[in-house]
Formats: C-alpha cells, sequence, structure tokens
C-alpha cells in the first residue's frame, strides 16, 4: 500500500514503542505516587516524557522522510479460532505526520497547564489522566490493526470521560462526562459492527491484510431484507458511526458542546486538536475502503456538510466562550470530512494538522481569559468582558493571529488548508462536489463572523466585568503560560506553509507526503485561473465574515439585539442547538427509562414471571415458618450432618 | 514440573482437613478458625495453580483422570478429570474461596465457626462439580453445593432472607429435578453414568429434544437466561458479601459451564434445534436486564441484575456454536466471576462502613473514599467491556463469534453494551461524583484484608485485558473437538 518507494522494516524498533509507552509510564507513576509524593512537582514526569516522544517522533519522521516505514507486532494479543490480532505499530507518513502533531501540542499543552491547574487539589490527577490520553491516542493512530485502533478509540474517550468530569463534584461535569461516553458508545456500537463484518467478510483486521483483500469484496452484496446492500458500503457505514460519535458530527454531535465543562487545556488538547480528529484519522487510514462506494463517500460529505453548516449557525448565539469554540470545532471537522467526502484525505489531513495547531491555540487563548477572570462566577461568558487587549496583549495578539487563521486570511495556516478543501471540492469527479464547494464558501464566512465576534467582544469596547470582579483585575496570564501560547501560534501561522499548493508556487509537499499512503484524488484542472477566482471568492468571504462582525460587534453594538429580537423564533432555534438535546431526551431517554421503570420492573418481574413462580411463593411463606424454627442456633448439625454423609461416601468408595 | 497423583482428588478434597480441624477448634478462638479456613483455601488454591501449570492444552481428551468403581450396583465411578472448558474454572473456584474469607474476616461476627465452615463445604461442591464426569457424582455435587449456599444466605443474610432463600431452594431445585430424570432416563437406557461413555451415542429426535430440555431447565435456572431469573436478584440482595461472591463467581456459570459440557456434546443435533430459541432468550435477557438496571434504587440488586445480562451474553456466545464465540464465552464466565464478584466485595467494603445499599444514600465518594472509587471505577470498566480489560476480550469474542454465525443477532445483541455504559456510569455517578452525602465523611480506610481480596481481582483484569491468550490457549483444543462433532 505504501508504494515502492517505501522499504517497510518489520523488526521491533525501541522508539517506536517508547514514543507511547513514556507517557503511559509518567502517567502511572503520577498517578500512584502523585498525591503523597509529588505534589506540586507532578507535572515534571509527563513533561519530560512527552518532550521525549516529541523527540523521538521527530526523529521517526526523518526516517518516514528518508523512505523507511516500520510495521510489526509487540506481541500477539487475542489469539482465538481464526481471529490473530497483535498489539502493534505501523509508522507510515499518516500516522507519523499523525505523532509530530500530537507529541507537539501535548507537550506544549502540558506545559500550559502547569500554570492553568496550579493550585487545583486534583493537580497530579490532571497531569496522570492527560498524559494516559496521550498514550491512548498515540496507540490509536500507531495502530497496525482494527483492533488495537478500538483499543486506542475506547481508551481516548475514557481519559476524555475522565477529564470532562475532572470537577466531578459539579454535577453539570459529571452529567457531561457520562453524556460523553455513552454518545460514543451510540457510535462504537456501530464501529464495532463494522469491524465484525470486516473480519467476516476479509478474514483479518490487520491494515495491510485488509488492504490488499479489499479488491475481494468489490463486487459482494449483501440481502437484508430483501435489499441488496453493497458491503463495502455497510462496513463504511457502521465504521462511520464511529466516527461520528468520536468526532461529534450530526447526529451524534451533542457531547462535545458540554464537554467544555472540563478545564480548559483538556478542551484544546482532546477536544479541539487530537481525540475528536480520529474519526477522520479513520476514515483516512480505511480511504480504500470507502472510495470503492460512492454512497459510502456521498455519506461522509453530506454528514460532514451538514455539521459544518449547522454548527456555524449555532456558533453566532452562545454567550459561553468555550462553546463558542466548541461549535466552531464541530464546524471544521465538518470541512475534514467533507474533504474526505470528495475523495482529498490527503487535504483533509492537511486540514486535520493545521487545525490542530490554530484551535488548540483559540482554545488556549480562551483559557488565558478564563485564568484571569477565575474570580468571576462564570468567567467563559463573554457579555462580562470587553477591552481585554489593555490587561493582556500577549493572549489579545496569539487570539488575533488564530481568528485570522481560522477565518482564512491568506499566508496563515488555516488560509492554505480551507482553500485546499474548497478548491478540491470544486474540482473533484464526484457529482456532489460543486455543493460541497458552495456550503464550505457560505460556512467560510459565517466562520469569520461567530470568530470575529468573540475577538470583538472580549478584546474591544469597555471592560464589562468589574462589578463580578468585585475589586480584582485581570491580568496577563503566568509566562509558563503565555510561551506555549507564543510557540503554538508560530504553528497556526507556518504550519500551513508545509502544503502550499502549486498555484500559489509552493510544492503542496505535505499533501505529497501523505497522498503515498492516501492515494492522489483525480481532479481535472485545465488552468489555474479558475482556481485563482475561487481562491480570491473565500478570501472575500472571510473578509466579509470579519466585517459583518466589526459592523454588528463594534460599530453598531445595537444591531445584535435588534436582530435576536426581529427574528425571535430563529434566533430560538439556533440558541437551543436546534432542539437536538431536547428531542434525544424526547425520543431516546424518556422512553428508555419509562420502559424500564414500567414495563421491566414493575409488570413484568414482579407480576407475571414471579406470580407463575410465586403459586409456590405462598407456599414458600409457609415453609419459611416452618424452617425458621430449625435455623435458630442448630446451624452446627446441618453441617455436621454433611460431614457426616461424605465421610460415609469416601468410607464406601475406599473400601469398593 | 512438579507431578503430584492423584492431584484432583487432592484439591477436590483438601478443604476437609479444614473442616475437620475447625470441627476441632472451640467456637470462642474465632481468629484461629479463620486462619485455619483461609489457609486451607490458601494451599487448596496452590494446588489448583499447580494443576493449571502440569495441564497439557494440546491434549484433546481428559487429564488427570482418576476412575474408580464406587457404586457398583449403580455402576456409578467416582471419576474425575479436567479438559480445556472445565480447567479454568478450578483455580477460579478455589480463588472465590480464598476471597470470600478474606472479605468475611470482619464482617461476619455471628456464628463465625459455622460460616467457614459452610465455605469451606461450599468449596467442595464447587470444585466437585467441575470435576465429575459421572453424571451421578456430578448431580451429587451440584445439589449438595445448595445446601451451604442456603445456610450462607438464609442465616448471614439481610432482612428479607428468608424468602430469599427459599425463593433461591425452589427456584433450582425445581431445575435439577428435570436434570436428575434426563439422567435416570439415560441410565436405564444405557447402563452408565459415565460421560465418556454416553458421548457419541445416538438417539430418536424427540427423545433427544426432551433430554436436552431436561438438561436445559436445570442450566437455565443456574445461569440464570430469562424468564427464569427473578430468583437471582433476590438471591444476591439478601446474601452477605460472600454469599453474593460465591453466587456470582461460581454458582451461576455451573448453568454456562453444564451447557458447554453435556448440552452440545450428548445432544448435537437438539443443540442445533434449540440454538436459535435461546439466542433469542439471550437477546431478550441482556437487554431486559439491562434496561432493568436503569431502574434499581439498590446497589447490590443493580449489580444483580447486570449479571443477568452479562450471563445473556454468555449463553450468546455459547449457542452461537462458533469456536470464538465459545471460547469468548468460556473466558467471559471467568471475566465475569472476577469482575462482578470484585464489584460485589467493593459493595461489601461500603455496606459494612454505612450499612446503606441505597444507592440515593450516596455520593461524592471520589471525594471522601478516592482509594475505593478507583477500584470501583476498574471493575466498572471492565463490567462494561472497555479494550484493555478482561470485559472486552470476552465481549469481543461473543460478539464476533454471533456475528460470523448470525449478524442480526450480534447486533442486537451489541445494543446491550451501550446500555450496559449507561447503567454503569449512572450508577458511577450518583455513589462517587457530585458533593458528598451526610453519611460517607469519615469512613474508615481500607482495611488489610479488603485490599488483599480486591488487589488479585485488578490484576487478573487487566492480565486477561492485555494477554488472553494464555487463558484462551487453554481452551483451543477442547473447544475445537467439541465443535468439530457437531453437524
Amino acid at each position: 500500500m505504501s508504494g515502492a518507494s517505501f522499504q517497510v522494516i518489520n523488526t521491533f524498533d525501541l522508539r517506536v514503542y517508547l514514543v507511547p509507552f513514556l507517557p503511559f509510564v509518567a502517567s502511572i507513576i503520577t498517578l500512584i505516587f502523585g498525591k503523597r509524593y509529588f505534589k506540586d512537582k507532578a507535572h515534571i514526569l509527563p513533561v519530560l516524557s512527552l518532550l521525549f516522544s516529541f523527540l523521538l517522533s521527530l526523529s521517526l519522521l526523518f526516517d518516514v522522510l528518508s523512505g523507511k516505514t516500520y510495521q510489526f507486532d509487540l506481541y500477539s494479543w487475542i489469539v482465538a479460532g481464526s481471529l490473530k490480532v497483535g498489539l502493534g505499530f505501523l509508522v507510515d507518513p499518516l500516522s507519523v505526520m499523525m505523532i509530530c502533531m500530537v507529541t507537539s501540542l501535548s507537550f506544549l499543552i502540558h506545559v500550559y497547564s502547569i500554570g492553568y491547574m496550579a493550585g487545583d487539589p486534583g493537580y497530579y490527577r490532571f497531569f496522570s489522566y492527560i498524559s494516559l490520553f496521550t498514550f491512548s491516542m498515540l496507540m490509536l493512530v500507531l495502530s497496525n490493526n482494527l483492533v488495537q485502533l478500538f483499543l486506542g478509540w475506547e481508551a481516548v474517550g475514557l481519559c476524555s470521560y475522565f477529564l470532562i468530569g475532572f470537577w466531578y463534584e459539579k454535577k453539570s461535569a459529571s452529567d457531561a462526562a457520562k453524556k460523553a461516553f455513552i454518545v460514543n458508545r451510540v457510535g462504537d456500537f456501530g464501529f464495532a459492527l463494522g469491524i465484525f463484518a470486516m473480519f467476516y467478510y476479509l478474514g483479518t483486521l490487520y491494515y495491510h491484510e485488509i488492504f490488499e483483500r479489499l479488491p475481494l469484496i468489490a463486487g459482494t452484496y449483501l440481502n437484508i431484507y430483501g435489499y441488496e446492500i453493497h458491503v463495502p458500503f455497510l462496513i463504511a457505514l457502521l465504521l462511520f458511526c464511529g466516527a461520528m460519535g468520536k468526532s461529534a458530527q450530526v447526529p451524534l454531535h451533542v457531547w462535545l458542546p458540554d464537554a467544555m465543562e472540563g478545564p480548559t487545556p483538556v478542551s484544546a488538547l482532546i477536544h479541539a486538536a487530537t481525540m475528536v480528529t480520529a474519526g477522520v484519522f479513520m476514515v483516512s487510514r480505511l480511504h480504500a475502503l470507502f472510495e470503492m462506494s460512492d454512497y459510502a463517500m456521498a455519506m461522509v460529505a453530506l454528514v460532514g456538510a451538514i455539521t459544518c453548516f449547522m454548527a456555524a449557525t449555532i456558533a453566532p448565539t452562545q454567550f459561553d466562550i468555550k462553546r463558542v469554540i466548541a461549535y466552531s470545532t464541530l464546524s471544521q471537522l465538518g470541512y475534514m470530512f467533507m474533504a474526505c467526502g470528495v475523495g482529498a484525505f490527503a487535504v483533509g489531513m492537511f486540514h486535520l494538522f493545521t487545525h490542530a495547531y490554530f484551535k488548540a491555540l483559540l482554545f488556549l487563548g480562551a483559557g488565558s481569559i478564563i485564568h484571569a477572570l477565575h474570580h468571576a462566577p462564570d468567567p467563559n461568558d463573554i457579555r462580562i468582558m470587553g477591552g481585554l487587549r489593555r490587561y493582556m496583549p500577549i493572549t489579545f495578539w496569539t487570539i488575533f493571529i488564530a481568528s485570522l487563521s481560522i477565518a482564512g486570511i491568506p499566508g496563515l495556516a488555516g488560509f492554505f488548508s480551507k482553500d485546499e478543501i474548497l478548491a478540491y471540492a470544486y474540482f473533484s469527479k464526484y457529482p456532489w462536489g460543486k455543493v460541497i464547494w458552495l456550503i464550505g464558501l457560505v460556512v467560510a464566512s459565517m466562520t469569520a463572523f461567530y470568530t470575529f465576534r468573540i475577538f470583538f467582544k472580549a478584546f474591544f469596547g469597555e471592560f464589562r466585568g468589574k462589578d463580578v470582579l468585585h475589586g480584582h483585575h485581570p491580568h496577563e496570564s503566568p509566562k509558563v503560560m503565555t510561551i506555549p501560547l507564543i510557540i503554538i501560534s508560530i504553528g497556526a501561522i507556518f504550519s500551513g506553509w508545509l502544503g502550499i499548493p502549486e498555484a500559489l508556487g509552493g510544492g503542496a509537499h505535505f499533501q505529497r507526503f501523505l497522498e503515498s499512503v492516501l492515494g492522489h484524488p483525480e481532479i481535472h484542472v485545465e488552468d489555474h485561473t479558475l482556481e485563482y477566482i475561487l481562491m480570491a471568492l473565500s478570501v472575500l468571504a472571510g473578509l466579509l465574515g470579519i466585517f459583518l462582525a466589526y459592523l454588528v460587534y463594534l460599530k453598531v453594538p445595537t444591531l445584535e439585539t435588534t436582530f435576536s429580537s426581529r427574528f425571535k423564533r430563529i434566533y430560538t432555534f439556533l440558541y437551543r442547538k436546534w432542539f437536538f438535546d431536547e428531542l434525544y431526551d424526547l425520543i431516546f431517554i424518556r422512553p428508555t427509562l419509562f420502559i424500564a421503570r414500567t414495563v421491566v420492573n414493575l409488570i413484568l418481574d414482579t407480576f407475571i414471571i414471579d406470580q407463575t413462580v410465586n403459586g409456590s411463593a405462598k407456599t414458600a411463606e409457609a415453609f419459611a415458618g416452618f424452617f425458621r424454627k430449625f435455623h435458630a442456633g442448630v446451624v452446627n448439625y446441618y453441617n455436621w450432618f454433611i460431614l457426616l454423609g461424605l465421610l460415609i461416601y469416601l468410607v464406601i468408595m475406599y473400601l469398593k | 514440573m512438579l507431578v503430584i497423583p492423584n492431584l484432583l482428588s487432592l484439591i477436590l478434597w483438601l478443604p476437609l482437613v479444614g473442616i475437620v480441624l475447625i470441627f476441632l477448634v472451640p467456637r470462642k478462638k474465632e481468629d484461629l478458625i479463620k486462619k485455619i479456613a483461609l489457609l486451607t483455601a490458601f494451599v487448596d488454591f496452590l494446588f489448583s495453580i499447580i494443576l493449571l501449570i502440569n495441564f497439557d492444552y494440546n491434549e484433546k481428551g481428559f487429564q488427570f483422570v482418576e476412575k474408580w468403581l464406587w457404586l457398583d450396583y449403580l455402576n456409578s465411578y467416582y471419576f474425575l478429570g479436567v479438559d480445556g472448558i472445565s480447567i479454568l474454572f478450578v483455580p477460579l473456584s478455589t480463588l472465590v474461596t480464598v476471597l470470600c474469607i478474606l472479605i468475611s474476616w470482619r464482617s461476619i461476627t455471628d456464628k463465625v465457626k459455622e460460616f467457614y465452615l459452610a465455605l469451606l463445604f461450599t468449596n467442595i461442591a464447587m470444585v466437585g462439580v467441575f470435576l465429575s464426569l459421572d453424571l451421578l457424582l456430578f448431580y451429587l455435587f451440584w445439589e449438595a453445593l445448595l445446601i451451604p449456599m442456603y445456610l450462607i444466605i438464609g442465616i448471614w443474610g439481610g432482612p428479607r432472607r428468608i424468602y430469599s432463600t427459599i425463593k433461591f431452594f425452589l427456584y433450582t431445585f425445581f431445575g435439577s429435578i428435570f436434570m436428575l430424570l434426563a439422567i435416570i432416563y439415560l441410565f436405564l437406557q444405557y447402563g452408565t453414568f459415565d460421560y465418556t461413555a454416553l458421548l457419541g451415542k445416538t438417539f430418536q429426535p424427540h427423545i433427544e429434544k426432551l433430554l436436552f430440555l431436561g438438561f436445559l431447565i436445570a442450566f437455565a435456572i443456574k445461569v440464570p437466561m430469562w424468564p427464569v431469573h427473578t430468583w437471582l436478584p433476590d438471591a444476591h440482595t439478601e446474601a452477605p458479601t460472600a454469599g453474593s461472591v460465591i453466587l456470582a463467581g461460581i454458582l451461576i456459570k455451573l448453568g454456562g459451564y453444564g451447557m458447554i459440557r453435556f448440552l452440545i456434546p450428548l445432544f448435537p443435533h437438539a443443540t442445533l434445534y434449540f440454538a436459535k430459541l435461546i439466542l433469542i432468550l439471550s437477546i431478550i435477557a441482556i437487554i431486559y436486564a439491562g434496561l432493568a438496571c436503569l431502574w434499581q434504587s439498590d446497589l447490590k440488586r443493580l449489580i444483580a441484575y447486570s449479571s443477568v445480562s452479562h450471563m445473556g451474553f454468555v449463553t450468546l456466545g455459547i449457542f452461537s456454536l462458533n469456536p470464538i464465540g465459545v471460547k469468548g464465552a468460556i473466558l467471559q464466565m471467568i471475566n465475569h466471576g472476577v469482575v462482578t464478584g470484585a464489584l460485589f466485595m467493593c459493595v461489601g467494603v461500603i455496606y459494612d462502613r454505612t450499612h446503606s445499599r441505597a444507592i440515593s444514600y450516596y455520593g461524592g465518594l471520589a471525594t471522601t473514599f478516592p482509594l475505593y472509587a478507583a477500584f470501583f471505577m476498574i471493575f466498572t470498566l471492565a463490567s462494561i467491556g472497555l479494550p484493555g480489560t478482561n470485559g472486552f476480550i470476552g465481549e469481543f469474542l461473543i460478539l464476533l463469534g454471533t456475528f460470523l454465525s448470525n449478524k442480526t443477532v450480534a447486533a442486537l445483541a451489541a445494543t446491550g453494551v451501550i446500555i450496559g455504559a449507561a447503567y454503569m456510569l449512572w450508577l458511577y455517578q450518583r455513589v462517587f461524583f457530585m458533593r458528598p452525602s451526610q453519611g460517607v465523611y469519615n469512613l474508615q480506610p481500607m482495611k488489610w484484608n479488603e485490599l488483599i481480596a480486591l488487589i488479585p481481582m485488578i490484576g487478573l483484569v487487566f492480565l486477561i485485558g492485555f494477554y488472553p491468550n494464555p487463558f484462551l490457549d487453554f481452551m483451543r483444543t477442547s473447544v475445537f473437538h467439541l465443535l468439530s462433532n457437531l453437524r
């Protein structure tokens, strides 16, 4: 699969092994000894382990760049019947790019958390969990088979559960954690069936064997109640259920906004940069499967587009700064799936890569603001911010960079990757390409609008939080937080430069590097003129969004309330997030609990089943009175009888 | 390797030594009684480990066989042996006994002597069931187990223990009668109780079905399968911790073990005929009991219903009649013994301190009792089958095996995994998260006996989760052999 240009090494390599296991060891040691011995030094081990992991990842990157890939099993994990699965690693362009991204960001966010989490009673616990998360994520991306992918998949979900519910004494936090886990379980239900189906039809769960055998099922159909279902489509659909859960796509997106209950570094690392992109990674990893079915591709594109648009409509109505960014994450993940759905997997991964940096930056910047306002009852509320650029200049500049990047302003990372998606959608061989392009263009404008809404509301105008801060003043965050911000903002600018398209004189090196694994999308470009026009359109869309945000939130502040009261119905619909939570409560949660309560517990168990048996229950009660007399103190006799009986049997047996 | 003659008899009867010694000790010396019981059980466990080490997993027949004529007028033998299907249950039984003694160390203060006697008797009966290859001997051990269990629940149980014990006794005894009838029929027909002699015998189709059903009723009640499960929540709720651990750890495994040992090899045609029915009942058990868990207010009752749901997976795996599914089912029985046993021990730990089983009584234990919260979390995760824990391996193999034989059934059963996560996490949230409730402050820290009982279980959760192959290897040849005779 990796083509002739790569030399595959099948022997154990210590570096590959250490990349995930260093954070794992750090996590376990910190968890066990952190509370008693490390206390406020609990960060040292995890931070160091991540630094080494990052350096090792870089050395692996150089190996892959020089044409060496790794594929080996650590040991054989589950062997039963014809099933053989190992715990093993696959280091190729796709996974090496992921581990570099994950370890670099995780390292920086670990450092940032030293400042952000300082003084928290669960300090050691936080670092242990977040290292454990990094381990799980690395296991996920480095896996060479689907079961280990699933191991990492569930393990990142578990760490996410721990970290969303980090402040578990808050009911909202523990509710959100539980919701995230269960919604993901719904997706994983499909994912697991997808794995079973894969094994059923291909007899293997290793990637390299899957890719070899996929052509065998190209013409296979399964009859489900009279419908002939194309098997590759079926497997893709089932696996994609998992991706919808993990990457928070409609209709399984409802957990991600609530997940903002976790500490902000968690939101940045897990719920923006890494874990939630696992779905995109999985789809890209198995792109050969998805490309076998046009329906599967259309499904991916459609789900991505719906999420992308829906989230962009909700984001401007929310007042919690982290929730706005969470919806923006949903929307950007939608872009990545749109790219996958038009066959441009490498471009989707490119956006995943740049997004990781600028979105992490946005979150950490927001975290810096929240840190500054932590004396307020609800420091996340953008209504109490304003004028903050005077108090916290570094945060101001870093958020400015992140906002420009996500708005797609030329020269910054987000511009290159988003523009590539739009271009590939427009020129795609798939008939839905143009529609995807149009949605992408419109949402680009909306993205710029809601991002700059926060930007203007937080940093410009008058500071509105004086009343709630009770004499405290907002302050710039300590160096241990601002330095990671500055480093990540470099990523938010330059990560896109790795993949500057040919039309702009670049070599699209990033995409070419990944296309050796992810395949070249077939696109038809006659000349670059149209490409320039498209590019100009998307830049204009971004600028339009920024201008509107400037108009509504800075220039004419009354416009906001005018709009929300004029279009009250629409506003409520958006503000209540399209009523998804209410809908699920109505059609899933309440009926399930109703069935559980009435049918199962009251009617069936107590009345029907027991009554049939409890014809004897009356007898039983009568018996009970009889037996009760025995019980009291003569138990010893029972034991004597048992012993005696056994001895007699033994003697008889022996004599015979 | 250490070779010990008559190893199976040694493991089976060793607790008798402890029993006799305890009889001789005056009842006032409670500490000595406990120590004798613990030592006996532990030595027995060590012998069962020696058994594991000496087991040859490439051998398809029975190993360590001991066969002496016992009752010649009935042509019944004292016939013991293990194969890949029963081998893992032997150390599990002896381990469960050790743990039960440990966990009861402080919580049983009344009639101490009788309690430990009953536990050691339980040990003999449990091991006896798994080792017997003579149907009469099997039946005797099967029924003998009821007596100490009956006493443990009826004497050291909760307030409604009489109702529960009677219900438990009637249910299981009722089922056993049908098995006894089937065994008697087999004896009259073929003049033997010898399991190995009965293998390969053929029956008229309707006779085979009747015999199958006779055994099935006994096993189904023990498992317990839906709809004959209602004794289990009552028995669990009222039983003392040790009683619950034995129930969950071993007693309900007898049903699953019996299905694999007797139903499939003795009645292959009836097995194929009834497989679909049992698959459907299994799905109902998984979903129905899972839903029932959502509305429980009592900790032990909730875990008891979750047992019904998990055992639904076991019967599902067995009757997928697929090597992956059957191996998964056997492994899942071990897993369930470990995990649910440990969960009941955990409930016991907290019950000893607060004397409440009501979920609503608790809250915020993660703040006031963090080590305990960590333990409970690990078993919760194993219970919901998170990869990396033993529960995942079992459920994954069962569902995969089922998928290979019937896709719809697997898809329906897999919904149980969602429900499982929902009720366990909801339970965890209500007990451990949020603000601490009134009654959970100043709890005594975990005691040595509790730690020693729980830590090996954590070890097993991760050992089987990350390295299940040694366990699966034990079953390989036997399961292959078992299913190759089918069809």
